[in-house]
């Protein structure tokens, strides 16, 4: 399946990845809505590293046998058929064991809905909004 | 040659995913004597709290077991094992024959002798009907006490204070969580709990549940009394193994397994909170009864059962937990003082973070408040990566793949993730 892989010798730690991720993931999918008005405030998917000179962005790696679905106890977490790891919102309960066990550091706390944000490979679109938006082409989206 | 579980948990679950992974055609059944699908265990305290409702506990959709052929035998005991005919015995008299047969029936309260016991309402909490039993007593309940302030006793005094009953949570330790967290993490908690308004009795213990039919008040060692309308326990839970034991299964605290899952008799294996499994950290085996080592225990087993040789790398101790909104993650050694350990803490505004090492590798961590991320140090725990480049990162709150050297970022941010 794709993914997502970040080129962290071209990626300048802009964070529009960040800010295209919380407009996509909108209820208004409008870049000023989603981060003027919305509330609660949409939570970045992906998160950009940063230690100058160095910044990549990192996001849900989709892994093979993820110690998230493994481990969450509510069964808000699963693996599709495609491969993706999928997430129902509606069955989070905000117990943060992803948060423990991912060892990509890749789920989000939501602190307003207390439950957390992970990349979803964007369902409604062919490229993922990070993938399309960066300025540098530093992130890609493609088959390993 | 059909596959049979006893127990219809997580690490139940966990197995039947494995052995389907394998085999689609072999029937699998599963036994358990409480009569429900399977549900998220940990969630019984929200659902006592009022929070999440019966329909959402589902750990799969209802048509999980049809899908993966699975028959079910629910609200039914299995009261011993014939290895000898490969069968398994159940309370109604009804036999059903194994080729291979896993044990994933998980813990059982541990209630020490205490006088007073015997009597109406006095509870345990690790059942759906444990949390009904007491859901349908709270229009009628001022004050609970619960003896035990582990995780769970935690968990259902949290959830009664929500329903607007006093509870006090009576503890033999110094303080809360003390199996995982030291003094400085355990006091933030408890403050927490106490200034929402749980009052937490410790250094002290129940001698005496008092009342007539129904438990009405405890007497603690010291003398006090305290007046109550319902008693907790909630000190622990040990391997539910007897029926096991009885029936030739080896059996140490838990049943003893191999890294394949496999107990001493042939073609029986054991997984989740019933097994003493390997111990990834120190070697040797030890029960670890929480979620996730429950579904991965069962996924080796069900791989090994169909056939499919793979290695349990062994358990590693981890938990989360929120109370009162103080997010509270430990893993590995969280809270063992030895000589070869080295201990990294930072403590700021309420927040704590401690990174334990064993040499250049991590063996244990806990975190309070900040939590984000936390699964990174996990991982290095887990992988037993050398941290020498990175150690001066580790109790920064950023802490990252940043801090990793750039072979190691690349390798694991380059290629598809396992
Ligand atoms: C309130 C609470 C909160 C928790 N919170 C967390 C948490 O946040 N994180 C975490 O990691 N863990 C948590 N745990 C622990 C977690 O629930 C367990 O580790 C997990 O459920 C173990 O799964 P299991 O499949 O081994 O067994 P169990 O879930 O214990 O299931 C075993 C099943 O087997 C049945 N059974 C037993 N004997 C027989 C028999 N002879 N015949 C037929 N059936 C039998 C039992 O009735 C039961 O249904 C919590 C537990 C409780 C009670
Ligand atoms: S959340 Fe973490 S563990 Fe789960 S699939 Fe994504 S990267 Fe893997
Ligand atoms: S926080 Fe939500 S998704 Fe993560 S383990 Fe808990 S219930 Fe599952």
């Amino acid at each position: 399946m794709k993914r997502v892989y970040a080129k962290e010798e071209v990626c300048i730690g802009c964070r529009l990845c960040e800010v295209w991720c919380r407009t996509e993931h909108s209820r208004s999918k409008n870049i000023i809505k989603a981060h003027k008005s919305e509330f609660p405030p949409p939570v970045s998917r992906v998160l950009v590293e940063e230690l100058m000179p160095v910044s990549f962005a990192l996001q849900c790696r989709h892994c093979d046998e993820p110690e998230c679905v493994e481990s969450c106890i509510t069964g808000a977490l699963t693996k599709d058929e495609s491969g993706r790891v999928v997430y129902n919102e509606e069955k989070c309960v905000g117990c943060w064991t992803c948060v423990l066990v991912c060892p990509y550091g890749a789920p989000q706390r939501d602190l307003e809905r207390k439950k957390i944000a992970k990349c979803d490979l964007c369902p409604d679109r062919d490229t993922p909004a990070c993938v399309e938006m960066c300025p540098n082409q530093a992130l890609v989206y493609e088959e390993r | 040659m059909s596959y049979v579980i006893i127990g219809n948990s997580v690490a139940a679950i966990g197995a039947i995913e494995a052995i389907r992974k394998v085999d689609k055609e072999i029937n699998i059944t599963v036994i358990s004597d409480e009569p429900y699908l399977v549900y998220s265990r940990p969630l019984i305290s929200e659902f006592l709290a009022g929070q999440v409702k019966e329909e959402m506990m589902g750990y799969r959709e209802p048509g999980f077991y049809e899908k993966n052929g699975v028959t079910t035998k629910l609200g039914k005991r299995v009261v011993a094992i014939d290895s000898a005919k490969k069968s398994v015995k159940l309370d109604n008299g009804e036999e059903v024959a194994y080729g291979k047969l896993l044990i994933a029936t998980g813990g059982t309260p541990f209630i020490p002798p205490m006088k007073g016991l015997g009597k109406e309402r006095i509870y345990t909490f690790i059942k759906m009907d444990d949390a009904k039993q007491i859901d349908a007593l709270v229009p009628e309940m001022d004050h609970v006490v619960i003896i035990g302030a582990g995780l769970i006793g935690l968990k259902a005094a949290e959830s009664l204070h929500h329903r607007g009953v006093e509870v006090t949570v009576v503890e033999l330790a110094n303080r809360v969580m003390a199996a995982v967290l030291d003094v400085d993490a355990g006091g933030i908690v408890q403050s927490a709990l106490e200034k929402a308004g749980i009052n937490i009795v410790t250094e002290n213990t129940v001698d005496e549940i008092l009342g007539g039919k129904a438990a009405n008040g405890v007497r603690l060692k010291d003398g006090r009394e305290i007046r109550c309308d319902a008693v907790i326990v909630a000190i622990g839970v040990v391997p539910n193994a007897v029926f096991a034991k009885e029936s030739g299964v080896e059996v140490n605290r838990g049943i003893v397994t191999d890294n394949h899952m496999r107990t001493n008799l042939p073609d029986v294996y054991a997984a989740g909170d019933v097994t003493e499994g390997p111990d990834y950290l120190n070697g040797g085996n030890r029960v670890i009864p929480i979620w996730p080592n429950a579904y991965i225990q069962g996924k080796i087993a069900g791989l090994n059962m169909a056939g499919v040789e793979r290695e349990f790398t062994g358990g590693l101790a981890m938990n989360s937990i929120e109370l009162f909104g103080v997010p509270v993650i430990t893993a590995g050694l969280s809270n063992i003082d030895s000589d070869d350990l080295e201990v990294l803490t930072k403590i700021e505004n309420g927040n704590y973070r401690k990174i334990v090492l064993r040499g250049s590798t991590i063996v244990g961590a806990v975190f309070v408040g900040k939590i984000d991320r936390a699964g990174i140090i996990t991982g290095l725990i887990r992988d037993q990566i050398d941290i020498s480049s990175m150690r001066d990162r580790l109790l920064a709150d950023d802490f990252g793949y940043i801090d990793f050297p750039v072979e190691l970022r690349k390798e694991r941010l380059g290629a598809v993730a396992k």
